[in-house]
């Protein structure tokens, strides 16, 4: 709950995808409370958004990037910094096409930190370069034959009001012999809203600048399911698929991903609700990773993906106490987004209607997921729905957001805060010291919050 | 029987349910989201429910596992035959339309009734196996699959409901152990697309055997001077004839 002149503005609910592959849940609304006139009024103003911010951290540079991902109203940027010098870095598309015509889906760096993706419901997706901030490559999913079969089904989202294709995650990653640096192959994989993962080649991109519009090649599918989430094990071996019939698929990546993916290697069963985010756990004892998964069951669980086996299972939506009341509305706990940090054994967890974020410890040798704390953020209603951190800078980056108000001049909502405090050389004592950053404390300070939020004032407006 | 006689839905003859009340549309929309239970993995997969005399509560441990599974099994045909050729093996259908899945559930029930000892190893469950095939089976747990009669879906923009499909494939591989075989049978010649696929299909599987993982030979029984008739349990007693 926010307010901004006379208006108060309450986000509730998140992001579940709905039956008969809804995107968002009708219940995730942000509503306006008038309250200037004689009789306060309620009137809908937008659906909620999720606001994604991906973080990259690597060598000097230190580069913030925030989109929204609503689900009728459409926001068309991404928004970058560089978080040492505060600076915001202005992305070029020299195809003189419009940035993205609607909303922007999901945005992800590659591994290495060269390349930014982003992907957005006018089918594209684009590639930029990091280090020119230009626009390498687009993928056009209209050029598809599968499009048309596709568009039939579009037909009844549209009546709805709902945005026609989904990219739901774009993930974008380097396979890269370890024993030289040469590029071994490199793709990047998103997921349309019925359930196909594509893949594109990006294998020619090297030292070739200019744009090129590229094919997406199938690489597997859901049936005919929505996917929610997209990662690759940390291995390479694996590509991991989540979607909203509660599955959590694991396949073979194969030598050749064009041909699409075919060798199933398991399915992590046990979820109850669909699955709202997965994340890798990785770690010099284990250095083939542990799957991590939240749902809108309200439960993070652990997996062993070479065997799909369940391994721990941690009831975090009535650990922080938000089933204790009893509330009717099913998934209100859901969990919206997972985050490692510092590489290691801690995971913070973004639950809907939490303001905050619950810390939960995993214990690889007995494959255990225990809750540490729940760090909540005093002063005001935030209630995260992205999180982001970077492996140096020992901080977390939590977002939420809304896109485009309706009879507001203010563009789009959007709020950043940082929790600092985590300590690489002893993550276990991690829960006493961590403190949620003022705005003025930020790296970057205000400069950063006027270009990732649009407006430095932004704190002052809302009580 | 008396209570049977007041039943006009089971016939007084045989002790069977009558194939006539429960007659349902040909057609069933698999991308609908119907709600009925399905079991949370395959190890929640109720065997006691389904053969009763077999898993019964004094020797739970049994670790048999279902073998074949017959997808679209309709009116339980295939099922029913197969189960007194292959008595030791666990066998289930599965059909995505509710009437029709009552009647495969009466007709097992009575076969069971009426011939003590015999039919307990098939049961039928009403569910979207394109979506949940792997709720049911764990890896490489069936030998045998069986697509009979699927529905052709002529339209283009009703292909994607095909239950053969390139990626749909992937999943069946996963089920099925290495050298299990999955037997399709169609009578419309125009699905010449869909048994191209499965020839690719086949050598991906191939593929994968090589690499070490599942893999499943695709065996075609084509039918296409058989006259056009899409009843099951036309095709299934042509089946056994072959």
């Amino acid at each position: 709950m926010t307010g901004l002149g006379d208006d108060i503005y309450v986000i509730g609910g998140v992001i579940g995808p709905d039956r008969w592959n809804w995107y968002i849940k009708p219940m995730s609304d942000v509503d306006i409370l008038t309250v200037g006139g004689e009789r306060p009024t309620w009137r809908q103003a937008a659906p909620m958004t999720r606001c994604r911010g991906a973080i990259l951290g690597y060598e000097e540079c230190n580069f913030f990037s925030l989109a929204f991902e609503s689900s009728s109203l459409p926001s068309t940027s991404v928004k970058v910094v560089n978080v040492r010098g505060g600076c915001g870095v202005s992305l070029v598309d020299d195809s003189a096409q419009p940035f993205h015509k609607d909303s922007i889906r999901a945005i992800r760096y590659s591994a290495n930190g060269k390349l930014l993706v982003s992907a957005a419901d006018d089918k594209l997706v684009k590639i930029w370069s990091t280090d020119s901030w230009r626009c390498v490559s687009s993928v056009n999913l209209k050029i598809d034959q599968e499009m048309l079969l596709m568009l039939n089904i579009v037909n009844e989202c549209f009546l709805n009001g709902f945005s026609p294709l989904r990219l739901s995650q774009s993930l974008l990653r380097e396979k890269s012999e370890c024993s030289c640096y040469k590029q071994d192959g490199l793709y990047v994989c998103f997921a349309d809203k019925f359930g196909v993962v594509w893949v594109v080649d990006l294998h020619e991109l090297e030292g070739n600048e200019s744009l090129v519009s590229r094919k997406a090649a199938p690489l597997l599918a859901h049936y005919c399911s929505i996917i929610t989430s997209l990662e690759f094990s940390p291995d390479g071996q694996f590509i991991v698929s989540a979607d909203r019939d509660f599955k959590i698929r694991v396949t073979v990546f194969p030598k050749k991903p064009l041909d699409g993916a075919h060798e199933i290697q398991s399915f992590c069963l046990g979820h109850t609700e669909f699955v709202s985010c997965l994340a890798f756990i990785c770690t010099m004892d284990y250095p083939q990773g542990f799957l991590v998964s939240g749902s809108g069951d309200s439960t993070v669980r652990l997996w062993d993906i070479t065997s799909g086996f369940l391994l721990d299972t941690c009831e975090v939506g009535a650990k922080a106490g938000l089933l204790e009341s009893n509330r009717s509305d099913e998934g209100c706990s859901t969990v919206s987004d997972l985050c490692i940090i510092l590489d290691g054994n801690l995971i913070a967890v973004a639950i809907q209607s939490l303001q905050g974020i619950m810390l939960l410890h995993c214990d690889l040798s007995s494959r255990t997921l225990n809750v540490i704390k729940v760090v909540s953020i005093m002063g005001e209603s935030f209630i995260p729905t992205s999180l982001g951190s970077s492996s140096h800078a020992e901080l977390l980056w939590m977002v939420t957001g809304v896109s485009k108000l309706s009879g507001s001049d203010c563009n789009s909502l959007a709020r950043v805060r940082v929790l600092s405090g985590f300590k690489k050389s002893n993550p276990d004592s991690v829960g006493h010291e961590l403190t949620v950053m003022r705005d003025d404390e930020l790296p970057g300070a205000e400069k950063l919050l006027e270009k990732l939020q649009g407006s430095v004032s932004l704190r002052r407006m809302f009580f | 029987m008396l209570e049977n006689e007041s039943n006009p839905t089971i016939s007084k003859s045989t002790g069977l349910p009558r194939k006539r009340f429960y007659r349902a549309r040909a057609h069933s929309n698999p991308l609908s989201d119907s709600h009925f239970p399905v079991p949370i993995s395959p190890c929640h997969v109720d065997y006691s429910f389904h053969y009763p005399q077999l898993f019964s509560s004094d020797q739970v441990d049994s670790n048999k596992k279902i073998q074949f599974a017959d997808v679209g099994c309709g009116f339980g045909g295939l099922l029913i035959s197969l189960s007194t050729l292959f008595p030791e093996t666990l066998m289930i259908g599965m059909e995505l339309r509710d009437k029709v899945t009552e009647y495969v559930k009466e007709r097992i029930s009575a076969l069971r009734a009426t011939n003590p000892g015999q039919y307990q190893n098939i049961s039928v469950v009403r569910t979207n196996s394109m979506k949940y095939i792997p709720n049911y089976f764990g890896k490489g747990q069936l030998s045998k699959m069986f697509f009979l009669f699927p529905d052709p879906h002529f339209k283009e923009k009703n292909h994607r409901r095909r239950v053969i499909s390139l990626h749909l494939l992937d999943e069946y591989a996963y089920v099925l152990e290495i050298g299990g075989i999955i037997y399709t049978i169609t009578d419309v010649e125009e699905l010449d697309p869909v048994i191209k696929l499965l020839s690719t299909a086949t050598e991906e599987g191939q593929k994968v055997a090589r690499n070490g993982g599942q893999t499943f030979q695709a065996r075609r029984l084509s039918l296409t001077d058989f006259a056009a008739s899409s009843d099951k349990d036309n095709g299934h007693s042509s089946l056994r004839s072959e």
